[in-house]
């Protein structure tokens, strides 16, 4: 009697860990996220300065804001505007893509709450970010 | 009442395991975190180009 709900649990750990096993990386290299990525790391050269004067700051959202106008040239402000913009864009469809990549369109909310995380976590010293308030600190 | 027993143990064997589920296979969470970071380092490393990582900007700061 006290054979089969061992062997019922022996065998739903064996299929579940195989499951897990099986999720153990995630796909992120498809053409669109290359594109994304190439698109990213190119605007990132222009939005850095923007980053370390302060002008632009890190989302909680996983997103960019233009936190600070003031820190920003008059006549830049639209240029850093739009750069914030295409940014949120870009990375809008990077959470989607990587999502999608992998055949879980519903995961796009937890990977970019994920990417929020990560983005701030490696942001460097003196760039704004948000806390879980929404304030914006100085990291 | 050995029954019962038996019962109760398989039920909470599937609660166990769908519990496990739930979080292994509905969101790999490690698996994201390091997906984000190797995308994050792509964009924010482009501008230094290589691969070695310079120090950040420390003047006169340490001894």
């Amino acid at each position: 009697m006290q054979l089969l709900p061992r062997l019922f649990a022996a065998l739903l750990l064996t299929l579940f860990a195989s499951l897990a096993q099986a999720q153990a990386n995630l796909q992120i290299n498809t053409p669109s996220i290359e594109t994304l990525k190439k698109s990213m790391r190119e605007r990132h050269a222009q939005i850095k300065p923007f980053l370390e004067n302060g002008a632009i700051g890190l989302t909680r959202e996983g997103g960019v804001a233009l936190r600070d106008a003031n820190a920003v040239p008059l006549p830049q402000r639209a240029a850093a505007n739009s750069l914030v913009a295409a940014e949120n864009a870009d990375r809008t469809s990077l959470y989607k893509e990587i999502a999608v990549a992998n055949g879980k369109p519903e995961w796009e909310g937890e990977i970019r709450s994920t990417f929020s995380q990560r983005w701030i976590e490696r942001a460097q010293p003196g760039w704004y970010v948000q806390n879980a308030q929404g304030a914006w600190v100085k990291k | 009442m050995k029954r019962l027993n038996l019962h109760a143990l398989l039920l909470a064997a599937a609660l166990a395991a769908s519990a496990c589920v739930t979080i292994n296979i509905y969101f790999p969470a490690a698996a994201a975190e390091k997906a984000a970071d190797r995308i994050i380092d792509d964009i924010y490393d482009a501008k230094d180009g290589g691969a070695a990582k310079p120090p950040a900007t420390t003047p006169a700061e340490k001894k």
